[in-house]
Order: C-alpha cells, then structure tokens, then sequence
C-alpha cells in the first residue's frame, strides 16, 4: 500500500468523516467517489465469496482451529518477509502454505492435534515478534497485518486476489464431492477409493491461499469473522450443502459491504465493524434458534 | 448366479506392524449367503473386512474377492464402517450422505445426470424405509435411523456384497431386531452376500447362513448351530470355552475374551 492511500485514508478518518445524507443513492455515489472503496469493494467482494465458499468445509470438518491457526503461523512469515525485504504477502503465503500443507498431513483424527498446533502456533507468534522488533519503524505495517487494511489495496492487488480467489474456487469445485465424502466420513470415502490424506493436504493448502487472501480484509487476528463466522450461520439454517455455501457466502458479502460502508462514514476501522457484524447476526441466530424451537413445539401440541 | 464364491481366502495371514493378527485362515463364503463375524474385540474382524475392501494387503496367502483379488473403491462393494454415528452438528442431510454413496469419489461438483442420482438415492431412502427423516439433518437422527440411512448409502451403488462393521452396536434390542430383519430381506430380495460383524449373535440367529469366528490369532467357519457349541469352539481353540444357554434360548459364549488385547482398528 502507497503513502498516498493512507493519506487519503487519514484524511477520510480523522479529518473529514463524510457525512450521511437523507439521500442513500447519494450516500452510496459518495462512497464509489473514491477509488480506494471502489478497491476495496472489489477486494472485499472476491474475499468474501472464497472465505463463504471454503468456510463451509472447515466448519464441516471441524477445522475451524486449523484454519485461525494457519493465519496466525502466517503473521511471522509476513513479518520476516518484511526483514528480508520481501513483500508481507509472499511470507504470509510461504508460511499458510507450509503450515498448511503439515496440519492437512497430521490428519483430522490424529489425537491432540490442536496440541501440536496450538504449540507451533505459540512459537511462531513468537517469530514474529522477533521479527517486528528487528525491523524497525515497522509499526503501521505489522498493524495492517495484524486487524486489516483494506482500505489500503491498490489496482493490482486487486487484480492478485482476483487470479489467487479464482484459483481457490477452481480448486473447490474441483474437489467438491470427494472433500464433502470424506468430510461426512473419512472411512467411508477411504474405502469407496478416495484418497483422503491427499485430500486433506489438498484442502489445508486451498485453505493457506484463502486465508492470505482474507487477511488483507480483517487481517490475522480477526479471520474467524470471514472465514468461519459466516458458514457456523449458514449450517444453522440449512443441512443442504449447495444451500449451506450459498448462505455463507451471502452473510460474508453483507458483512463486508456492511462493515466498508459503515465504517466509510464512521472514524473507526473496517475491521471492527466486520467482526461485529458476524458476531451480532451469530448472537442473534443463536438467541433466536431455542424460540424457534420452541414456538415450533408449542403449535404442534396446540394442533395435536 | 455366480459359479465362483463370493469371498474365497486360501491359507490368508493379516499383520498389524510386525504382529501377525491372525494366520492360516482358509474359508469360502458362498455367493448369496448371509455370514456373521464373531470375536472378542481387537481379534481382527475389522482386520479382514479391511481386506476385503482393498486397503489393507495381506501379509501371506490368497484372498478373492467377487472372483478377483480385492481392490480400493470396488463399486461392487456397499460398506459401513465401524462406529459410524455423526456429530449431532453435521450439517448435511441423511438423503446428500445416500447420494455421496452414488459419486462422492468422483472429482468435481455433480453436474450433469442429476435426475438418474436422485432417482437412485431416492430408491435407496425407500428401501430402508427412512424416506420420513431422509430430509433431516443427519447428526440429529436417532442411532437407528443413522443406521438405516448407512445401510442406504452401502445399497445405493447396487453391490453384490454388503460388508456391515458393527452395524448394531450403537442399538437397542429392539432396533437391532429391526435392523438385522431389514438386511436380511434387502439381500434375499437382491441376492447379495453379507458379511456382518457383531459381538451378539443372538439377534442374528434366526437370519444367518454362517459364522466366521476370529479369536486367538485363528479364523473358524461353520454352520452357526454346528460351531457355536462347546466341544466345537474348545476343539478350534485348544481351550476350555462354554457355549450358556439362557431360558430363552439366548446363547452365551465363554472363554474366548481373554485375548491378549490388541490396539482396536
């Protein structure tokens, strides 16, 4: 991200917060006035329909730890690219990659797997502060990696996550069946033919390309929100999985869309309002899945 | 018909690492024929249905299976796998598992030929009679359902042979019954051959053509009125076992779980 975009940045947050009108078309022409939305709606869109899509699977497969730890793995790789003088984004991929491609290698059902992540995970934090210490003036940076910067994103960032969000799409559909087959069953989909370690290595690598994606949006800290939050929904109002990618999808669009809008009228971060809108509508479904429930019970005793 | 048996095993001998788990095994399993697999836990029942489906080689002997020798993904093969009950929060539906059951080794989405799928899975809910939950989310049906809805998806790629791994265990006396009563006529009416493991032959009795014992590193088959007795069951295993029975006519077999234990498979 240049200078340039934070100075813009900076003016839109600290300065002069644009006023809401009456008038919401208005609003939204205002909104697309300035070309670091009009990037970050791009970005922010590719992003949420990869993280919708795969989110999916994690939740099914009960990788929803994996998948926060691979971004925090990443943040020393971003970090240490930064002290050799790389680009944060080719180290964050380097180490999702790498650390990916281990977890999917242990297996899901080797016993106390989130152990030894959880362990690598500590230690590789650990890097990463190393690293920030020793690149100094790093502060803004390490900043932008940690909660998010979207609204940083330049032309041909853009145009990088829209070839690595395609891929990623690619990649799922073409592993659509088996991945779902040895989700619901790993046995099962082993004796039908399936090659589910290679699967499962297969699925932590497309998921280290999602999550670096998506870090540029919420940043390591807060992907849960994009990446897990919005299928964890989706699965409680459907069992059908076309259904189910569908809806997270959808939740992760209106998260993002939402939380840019807001947070251009507003002098807080987009990161916050993201997070907070999954984290709202999660409440809120969770609140209201028990009344349901009960109404449902209560109609049929009075029809009964 | 078939003129060649079902499961035809010559001289067979499994190992788990360096351990041989059971050796010399030679049976036949007659096409069409409903077989129990017996044994105390660890005794390698699980060991033989895993080389059955291809993916497991053996560490000595011959093993055919269908008239050729076993292979990964054998489309004439219908499995459950041992201990198959779902967290009650997978999110898929009983009738999207019968349907992976049809193409979920296949690459891609499914695109094309969705009306031949739905039909097949369609067919299958029915056969088991779970057309009334098939809709439901599947980690939140009842054990018996789950197991009706495994049965399905084994059936639903139209196997020869059915290899059902402790599909009772998770069951109460009465869903067992049901459960066993439903395989039974689901193969004489398809003319499929069944290998079931269980610990309780009990509700098996009144359905089954064979047993296949797996205890102490050996494997016996027989008829199950011939080989479930005491002098028979002490003479294969060269040690005293007592075949009980209850005022019901409940067999109980004796002597036989004091197995060195082996790491469950």
């Amino acid at each position: 991200m240049t200078e340039l975009h934070h100075t813009a940045i900076h003016a839109v947050i600290n300065n002069s917060s644009p006023q809401l009108s009456w008038n919401p078309f208005e609003d939204l022409a205002t909104l697309f006035h300035f070309e670091f939305m009009v990037h970050a709606f791009q970005a922010g869109t590719i992003i949420a329909i990869v993280a919708g899509a795969i989110g999916y699977f994690v939740v099914l497969r009960g990788s929803a730890f994996a998948a926060h730890a691979l971004s925090h793995i990443g943040f020393a790789g971003a970090t240490g690219a930064v002290v050799i003088g790389l680009s944060p984004i080719a180290g964050l991929l380097a180490f999702t990659l790498g650390a990916g491609v281990a977890i999917g290698a242990l297996g899901s059902r080797l016993r106390g797997r989130d152990v030894t992540i959880g362990i690598v995970l500590a230690w590789t934090l650990g890097l990463g502060v190393l690293f920030i210490s020793l690149y100094r003036g790093y502060a803004t940076e390490a900043y932008a990696i940690l909660f998010g910067e979207i609204l940083g994103i330049s032309t041909s960032d853009v145009a990088v996550t829209l070839a690595a969000g395609v891929i990623t799409l690619i990649a799922v559909g073409a592993l659509y069946r088996p991945l779902l087959f040895s989700s619901v069953d790993e046995d099962l989909a082993a004796a039908k033919g399936v090659p589910v370690t290679a699967l499962s290595i297969a699925f932590m690598a497309i998921l280290a390309v999602a999550v670096t994606e998506a870090v540029q949006v919420v940043g390591v800290l807060l992907i849960f929100a994009l990446v897990v939050t919005p299928a964890a929904i989706a699965v409680r109002f459907t069992s059908r999985p076309a259904i189910a990618i569908a809806t997270g999808i959808g939740l992760a669009l209106t998260f993002t869309w939402l939380g840019l809008a807001i947070a251009f009228y507003s002098p807080h971060p987009v990161s916050f309002f993201i997070t907070s809108l999954a984290f709202a509508t999660y409440v809120a479904v969770r609140i209201a899945e028990p009344l349901k429930t009960r109404m449902r019970r209560t109609t049929a005793n009075a029809t009964a | 018909m078939t003129d060649h048996p079902a499961i035809a095993a010559r001289e067979l001998s499994a190992t788990y690492g360096s351990r041989a788990v059971w050796t010399g095994a030679t049976f036949e399993i007659p096409s069409g024929s409903f077989t129990a697999i017996l044994g105390p836990n660890g005794s390698g029942k699980s060991t033989l249905v895993r080389m059955v489906l291809g993916l497991l080689s053996a560490a000595e002997g011959d093993l055919e299976v269908l008239g050729k020798p076993p292979h990964r993904g054998n489309p004439s093969i219908g499995y459950v796998p041992q201990g198959s009950h779902f967290d009650p929060e997978l999110s898929i539906r009983g009738r999207d598992f019968v349907g992976l059951g049809v193409d979920g080794h296949r690459w891609g989405m499914r695109i094309t030929d969705r009306a031949n799928q739905e039909t097949k899975v369609a067919k299958a809910i029915a056969s088991v009679d779970a057309k009334q939950y098939a809709d439901r989310q599947l980690g939140r049906l009842s054990g018996g359902e789950q197991q009706r809805l495994l049965l399905a998806q084994a059936l639903v790629g139209m196997p020869q042979l059915l290899l059902l791994d402790e599909p009772l265990s998770h069951l109460d006396v009465r869903n067992q019954q049901a459960m066993v009563q439903l395989i039974s006529d689901v193969a004489r009416e398809r003319h499929l051959t069944v290998l079931l493991i269980a610990h309780d032959v009990n509700p098996l009795l009144p359905h089954i053509d064979h047993v296949l014992y797996v205890a102490q590193g050996r494997l016996a088959m027989g008829k199950p009125n011939e080989i479930i007795t005491s002098e028979s069951l002490s003479r294969i295993y060269s040690s005293p076992v007592e075949v009980l029975k209850d005022s019901r006519g409940r067999v109980f077999v004796v002597g036989l779980e004091e197995e060195v234990s082996h790491p469950h498979d």
